[in-house]
C-alpha cells in the first residue's frame, strides 16, 4: 500500500521531467499457478540458487545454478578459483537431460543464462566475470571477457554504491543505496564507465538486437552496457555510476525488443531504462519496484516481464509486474515467500510463452513454472 | 544492510568461536548409569570414511543420518541395523561444514552448515524442501572474522548451530556463534520473533547456543554452552527456567513419549587439554525440571568413552547415538533403563 503511494508521488514528482510512468490507483492481479516440481533431476544433483533459467526454441530448458562447492586452491601462492556452478539441460517434461560445461574455467558464480534466436546458450557468470556461449550441442562458441588469473581473499570492496548486495533496499527518494554517487575525477572516466572493451566487472546479463549485436549488462563492479558485434568485436559502451538518465547503479538485468530498444534493470535506482540500439536514454519506468529481473515477450505485441524484490531476502516485499512496453502496468503477481507461487530473490525469468513462465530464484534453490491467467487487454 | 559474511571456501570457518573454557559439573553425587556401547555398529564401504562426527540422528524407521566432516563435508544414511544405505546431499550448495542434523516429526532431515550459514530441510527421499538462511556470494569474498558480529537479520544467520521444532511445525534455530540467539519461524520459513542478541551471560543473554531441543509442551531448551548452562524457554521464547550444574552443554537431547528425558554432554574439548579429561566427557540423564537422574561415560578415546560427543540422538532413551569430533566416530549406545521417577535423585 505505502509502496503504490510512492510510485504515484514519484510519478507526479516526475512526470514533468518526461518520464514515463502510468499512476495508476490499482495494479490488477493476474492470476496465476505453479507447477508442482517442473523439473526433476537425478538423485545425486542438486538445484542450488537458480540464478538463470531459459528456454530454447524445442522448449528444452536451461539452468544455470550456483551449486556445490565455490573452491579456491593454493597455485604459486594465488588462489586459484574452480567450480561453484553447473548448468543443466531438461527436457520441455522438465526431464533431465545433461550437463554442460562441466568443469570448464569460467564457471564459478552463476548470473545468467540465456538462449539466442539460433538456439545458441549464453551464460553469464559473475564472478569469472565472463560471458560464455555455447552452441546448441553445448560447445564453446565464444568467450567475451577473462577470468582473472587469481583471486584476491578477501575480496577488494567494490565503489561505495555497489557492496556487493544482490539487493538493494532504498530510501525515498528511490536512489540506490543511499550514498551519493562519486563525483567523477576531473579528466578522468566516469566512474563505473569500465575500460573500453570486454573486460567486465561482475556482469549480470545478456541480450541481442535482431542484428545479432550482443549486449552485456555490466553490472555489480561496472555501471555500464557494452555492445559488440555478432563476431564478439566490441563496438561501443554506455553509462556510468549514479542517478541521471544513462546512468545505473547495478545494471541487473537486459532485455532487447523487436526495435531493437534496450531495456536496462536499474536495480539499485529502482527503474527500468529504456535506451535504443545506440545507447540513446529514451525514457524510463519508475512504477516497478526493485527489478532484478527481466523478460521480453516475443511476438507482435511486446510486453515485459519484471521481478521486484524489496528486501534482502525475498521474505517481505516481492511480485513480478507485467508492463507494456510504455510502461504501463498491466498486471502483477505474487508475493515474497519460500511456498509455492511465493517469490524467494527472483534472479531470472523466462518468457519465451508469454503465459507460461519460468522463474529461477536465488533465496529458494528452485525453478518455478508459472502458469497466468490474465483477462483479455 | 551489510554484507558480514563472505568466501566459506576458505579457513574463516576455522577459526575459533569463543569456547568458554569447559567446567566441571557442579553436580555431586550423581549416580552412575551403567553404560555399553555396540562395537562396530556404523559399517561405512571401504572407500568411506567418517570424519569428524558432529551430527547423528534417527527417523522413525530407525535410519541413522550422520552429517560429519569428512574430506568434504557429508551426510550419510544407515539403516537400523548400521548398514550404509547412501549418501545424502552430495554437492549441493550449502553443504560445506557440518554442524548439526535433525529428523523431524515428518521423517525430513534437516541439516544445519555452519560453513555455508543455511538450514536445508530435505525431504524423507532426499530432495530438497525448503532452505533457511543465504549461503554469502562468493564472489564478495571472505570476511574478517575478527571484526565484531553486524547486527543481527531475521533470515541470516550467523554460523548456526542446531534446530529443534514444536508440535505446529514453528521452527527454531540456535544462532550460533557469530550470533547469540534464539530464532523462530513458523513451518513455511516466516520470521516470528528472536530471543538473544548480543553475547552476554545475563538470564536470556547466551554465549554460544550450541544445541537447541523442544519438550512435547513445545518449551525450548537451549544449550548455552559457553555460559555452562541451559536455558529453558516457553515457546514464546520467554525464560522458564536454567539448569547450570551440568557443565558445558554442547549437545542437548529430549526423548519422546510420555515421560521425557533430557540428555546433557558436559563434553570434554575438542583441543583435548590433558587436565579436560578428568573432570568432563560425562552425558546426564535428566528430568524435564532439572532433576539429575544419573550420568554415565567419561573422556576417552576407547569404545564407551567420549571424544568431544557433538550431538546425541535419543529417540529410544535407552539406546542412544552419539557422534564424537575427536574421534571421528559415532557410537551407539545402551543405558542400563533407569526405574522410572526416583525420588532420592541428585539435584
Amino acid at each position: 500500500m505505502r509502496h503504490a503511494l510512492r510510485i504515484l508521488l514519484v510519478g507526479a514528482a516526475v512526470a514533468a521531467g518526461g518520464a514515463l510512468l502510468s499512476a495508476q490507483l490499482t495494479i490488477p492481479e493476474i492470476q496465476f499457478d505453479s507447477a508442482p516440481e517442473p523439473l526433476k533431476l537425478p538423485d545425486n544433483i542438486y538445484m542450488g540458487e537458480a540464478a538463470g533459467v531459459a528456454t530454447n526454441s524445442k522448449g528444452d530448458v536451461f539452468v544455470y545454478t550456483r551449486t556445490g562447492n565455490p573452491t579456491i586452491t593454493i597455485g604459486t601462492a594465488r588462489a586459484v578459483s574452480h567450480g561453484g556452478s553447473r548448468l543443466f539441460q531438461f527436457d520441455r517434461s522438465g526431464k533431465f537431460v545433461r550437463e554442460i560445461g562441466q568443469g570448464a574455467y569460467g564457471l564459478l558464480q552463476a548470473q545468467q543464462v540465456r538462449v539466442d534466436r539460433q538456439d545458441n546458450v549464453w551464460i553469464v557468470d559473475q564472478m569469472s566475470t565472463q560471458v560464455i556461449k555455447f552452441d546448441p550441442n553445448g560447445r564453446i562458441q565464444m568467450i567475451l571477457s577473462r577470468k582473472p588469473e587469481a583471486m584476491r581473499v578477501p575480496a577488494l570492496p567494490l565503489t561505495p554504491l555497489a557492496t556487493g548486495l544482490p539487493i538493494v533496499q532504498t530510501v525515498d527518494p528511490p536512489a540506490g543505496r543511499g550514498a551519493p554517487p562519486p563525483a567523477a575525477p576531473a579528466g578522468g572516466p566516469l566512474p563505473g564507465a569500465g575500460v573500453d572493451g570486454e573486460s567486465f566487472q561482475r556482469p549480470t546479463d545478456v541480450a541481442w538486437d535482431a542484428a545479432c549485436n550482443i549486449y552485456v549488462a555490466d553490472g555489480y563492479g561496472n555501471a555500464r552496457i557494452a555492445k559488440y558485434e555478432p563476431s564478439g568485436k566490441y563496438i561501443k559502451s554506455w553509462g556510468s555510476r549514479g542517478r541521471g538518465p544513462g546512468q545505473f547503479n547495478i545494471v541487473h538485468g537486459i532485455a532487447l525488443d523487436a526495435q531493437g530498444n534496450v531495456y536496462a534493470a536499474d536495480e539499485g535506482n529502482r527503474r527500468v531504462q529504456v535506451f535504443d540500439g545506440d545507447g540513446t536514454f529514451k525514457k524510463q519506468f519508475l512504477n516497478v519496484g526493485t527489478p532484478t529481473a527481466i523478460c521480453m515477450t516475443p511476438g507482435p505485441r511486446q510486453s515485459l516481464y519484471i521481478a521486484h524484490t524489496g528486501d534482502p531476502d525475498g521474505m517481505e516485499d516481492a511480485a513480478i509486474y507485467k508492463v507494456d512496453l510504455d510502461g504501463k502496468l498491466l498486471g502483477k503477481f505474487g508475493r515474497a515467500g519460500k511456498l509455492p507461487k511465493e517469490f524467494g530473490i527472483v534472479n531470472s525469468i523466462d518468457c519465451r510463452n508469454e503465459n507460461e513462465l519460468l522463474v529461477g530464484e536465488l533465496g529458494n534453490w528452485r525453478v518455478q513454472k508459472l502458469t497466468l491467467k490474465p483477462q483479455a487487454r | 544492510m551489510r554484507r558480514r559474511l563472505g568466501l566459506s571456501i576458505l579457513a574463516a570457518v576455522l577459526v575459533a568461536a569463543p569456547v568458554g573454557a569447559q567446567t566441571k559439573a557442579k553436580a555431586e553425587n550423581v549416580p552412575v548409569i551403567p553404560h555399553t556401547s555396540v562395537p562396530n555398529f556404523f559399517k561405512l564401504p571401504p572407500d568411506l570414511y567418517f570424519g569428524e562426527g558432529i551430527g547423528i540422528a534417527t527417523n522413525s524407521k530407525g535410519h541413522v543420518f550422520v552429517y560429519h566432516r569428512s574430506g568434504d563435508t557429508r551426510l550419510f544414511e544407515f539403516d537400523q541395523n548400521g548398514n550404509y544405505v547412501r549418501e545424502i546431499g552430495q554437492g549441493a550448495y550449502g553443504i560445506e561444514f557440518a554442524h548439526q542434523v535433525r529428523v523431524d516429526a515428518q521423517d525430513n532431515i534437516w541439516v544445519v552448515d555452519e560453513g555455508t550459514n543455511m538450514v536445508i530441510k530435505f525431504n524423507p527421499e532426499g530432495r530438497v524442501m525448503m532452505v533457511l538462511g543465504r549461503r554469502p556470494e562468493p564472489v564478495a569474498g571472505a570476511f574478517d572474522s575478527t571484526l565484531p558480529p553486524a547486527p543481527t537479520e531475521k533470515y541470516r544467520f550467523g554460523r548456526p548451530t542446531d534446530i529443534t521444532w514444536d508440535a505446529q511445525g514453528n521452527i527454531f534455530v540456535s544462532d550460533g556463534y557469530v550470533n547469540s540467539r534464539v530464532v523462530k519461524y513458523d513451518k513455511n520459513g516466516r520470521f516470528i520473533k528472536s530471543v538473544g542478541g548480543a553475547r552476554g551471560s545475563e538470564p536470556s543473554q547466551m554465549n554460544t547456543p550450541h544445541s537447541i531441543t523442544s519438550d512435547a509442551q513445545g518449551n525450548i531448551y537451549v544449550g548455552d554452552r559457553g555460559n555452562a548452562r541451559v536455558q529453558v524457554f516457553d515457546n514464546d521464547l520467554t525464560l522458564r527456567a536454567i539448569y547450570d550444574n551440568v557443565g558445558n552443554p554442547w549437545a542437548i537431547c529430549i526423548s519422546p513419549g510420555p515421560h521425557q528425558y533430557l540428555f546433557v554432554s558436559n563434553s570434554n574439548p575438542d583441543a583435548n587439554p590433558a587436565a579436560s579429561w578428568a573432570i568432563t566427557g560425562e552425558i546426564y540423564k535428566m528430568e524435564l525440571d532439572g532433576t539429575i537422574i544419573g550420568k554415565f561415560g567419561k573422556a576417552g578415546k576407547g569404545l564407551g568413552e567420549f571424544s568431544t560427543v557433538h550431538e546425541i540422538d535419543c529417540r529410544n532413551p535407552n539406546e542412544l547415538f552419539v557422534s564424537e569430533i575427536s574421534a571421528w566416530r559415532a557410537q551407539k549406545i545402551l543405558l542400563t533403563p533407569q526405574k522410572p521417577q526416583t525420588s532420592s535423585a541428585a539435584r
